[in-house]
């Protein structure tokens, strides 16, 4: 559906970007940058060297209090209450069915308060569908319009931080509550990096301030198209494309963030059934084994005459040269090794399933 | 700047036609080619395909997007630019010269008269 340009909501950095020469379109509800010099270049900075993305849009919710971690873990499908101060933890939003609200992390920033990071699209309704649950003893608030965020990625990327701050980031999923924001060893394009939360007001002279630190470390502005060819390299799900209320985490391939041991919490009878059943369809991973145009989602997978799935993403991967995409496929069907046709404009493409994900950072 | 040969004609779905005869070559234009950047993909017509003005006859895909590219002029294809399979950076690199897309032997002379000159197709793209 289109959107009037006028409902948009622009980032804090909306003006630093069009001085940087971005693209921007809507996303998710809000003008964000797509790209600034193209997203070959870019999704290349950040594999081999350093990237910045703005990540305003993100949704940031607070929840506290003395009762956070049980209330989180009957509301979450992760064990939030497993988390040390300083920790910060993949989980997933469910509904009574087991259906995917949303996918977030939660930060656990002190003994009593954690930070849930969740997706822009989603960020009133998680904070709604929380609410419902909220109990004596938490409280949540919704702080998303507070803060802007930003997305320093690639290998070069603790040394920028480290050479801006003078500290040093925390270990991998690590999250520190500083002075001047939050920073968190977390990433959604299979690099080392980190991303860093702060006043909104303060967001463009840290973009600017990592940009100009970054320059020697061959830093590159980055847009919401590289962040999405990266993420598919490796498989990060989509919410919205891969994830929905009509797949469950089992499916979804990420039954290690659902933790069966702490007891309820929301979904749960509905996932017990399906991990005794076995899920009827999986994510998998599909990549072009010819010549193709590159897949896309909403394109149709067959096996023989029988259309057996749709991709949920897809793009060209920048750094292997080759067409990727993800479907959910019958559990019977969904082997590595298992050759399918992708039907792009009317004409078949040979496809098979691997393994997840397509690129590993050694490689 | 956006690169805009005086000696081109432009459509306004910004494909350019350079006439030799009654052999047209077409591209897309350096505004085009800007706009989806990163071109990985290119599915030329195919050699005899005749085609009207106005029919989708090729598509142009970057990494993120799929673009039509619509035939500016009639007529029936007699050559497409096979480099473009092995290098589709062409049109990125060389959108008026070695990224052409495909030559056609032109039905009716008079369509030309709807193309815009580089004036006009400067205007177009603003």
């Amino acid at each position: 559906m289109p959107m009037d340009a006028e409902l948009l909501r622009r980032s804090p950095l909306d003006s630093l970007h069009r001085e940087l020469g971005a693209r921007c379109l809507p996303f998710a509800g809000w003008e964000m940058p797509i790209q600034y010099a193209g997203i070959m270049e870019e999704h290349r900075a950040v594999r081999e060297a350093v990237g910045i993305f703005d990540i305003s849009h993100m949704g940031e919710l607070v929840a506290s209090g003395p009762e956070v971690l049980p209330w989180l873990d009957r509301v979450l499908s992760n064990r939030a209450s497993a988390l040390a101060v300083g920790e910060g933890q993949y989980s997933l939003l469910l509904n009574e069915e087991g259906g995917i609200i949303d996918d977030l992390i939660v930060y656990r920033l002190s003994e009593e308060e954690v930070l849930l990071v969740v997706n822009a699209s989603m960020e009133a309704e998680d904070f709604r569908w929380l609410s419902l649950q909220a109990t004596t003893g938490v409280r949540l608030e919704n702080r998303s319009a507070l803060y802007a965020g930003m997305a320093v990625q690639g290998p070069r990327a603790s040394a920028l931080y480290e050479k801006t701050t003078g500290c040093q980031l925390p270990s991998r999923l690590g999250a520190r509550a500083e002075e001047s924001g939050v920073v968190c060893r977390t990433g959604y394009t299979g690099e080392d990096g980190f991303e860093w939360f702060c006043p909104v007001g303060e967001g463009a002279a840290w973009f600017e301030r990592f940009l100009d630190k970054g320059k020697s470390l061959g830093i590159q502005p980055c847009g919401l198209g590289a962040r999405d060819s990266l993420r598919l390299e490796v498989c990060y799900p989509l919410n919205g494309s891969d994830l929905s209320l009509e797949r469950t985490p089992l499916e979804a391939g990420l039954g290690w963030a659902v933790s069966w041991e702490k007891g309820h919490f929301i979904g749960r009878e509905r996932l017990a059934e399906q991990k005794a059943l076995g899920p009827p369809e999986r994510l998998v991973a599909l990549r072009m084994t010819g010549k193709s145009p590159p897949p896309r989602s909403g394109y149709e997978v067959f096996s023989g005459e029988v259309r057996v799935g749709t991709l949920t993403s897809g793009t060209l991967s920048p750094s292997l040269g080759v067409g990727i995409a993800m479907a959910y496929l019958p559990t019977l069907e969904a082997k590595v090794g298992r050759p399918f046709e992708i039907e792009i404009r009317g004409r078949r493409f040979p496809a098979e399933v691997v393994k997840k994900p397509f690129y590993h950072r050694e490689s | 700047m956006v690169n805009i040969p005086e000696e081109l004609k432009y459509a306004d779905s910004h494909e350019w036609v350079a006439l030799d005869d009654d052999i047209a070559t077409i591209g897309i234009s350096d505004h085009a080619q800007a706009e989806l950047t990163d071109i990985v993909f290119v599915e030329v017509p195919e050699l005899g395909a005749t085609f009207q003005a106005g029919d989708q006859i090729a598509v142009v895909e970057s990494v993120k997007a799929a673009g039509d590219i619509y035939a500016p002029v009639s007529g029936t294809v007699v050559e497409v630019n096979g480099d473009l399979e092995s290098d589709p950076g062409l049109i990125n690199t060389e959108p008026y010269e070695a990224g052409w897309i495909y030559k056609v032997r032109i039905s009716d002379a008079a369509e030309l008269e709807n193309l815009m000159n580089a004036e006009a197709y400067q205007g177009h793209v603003g």
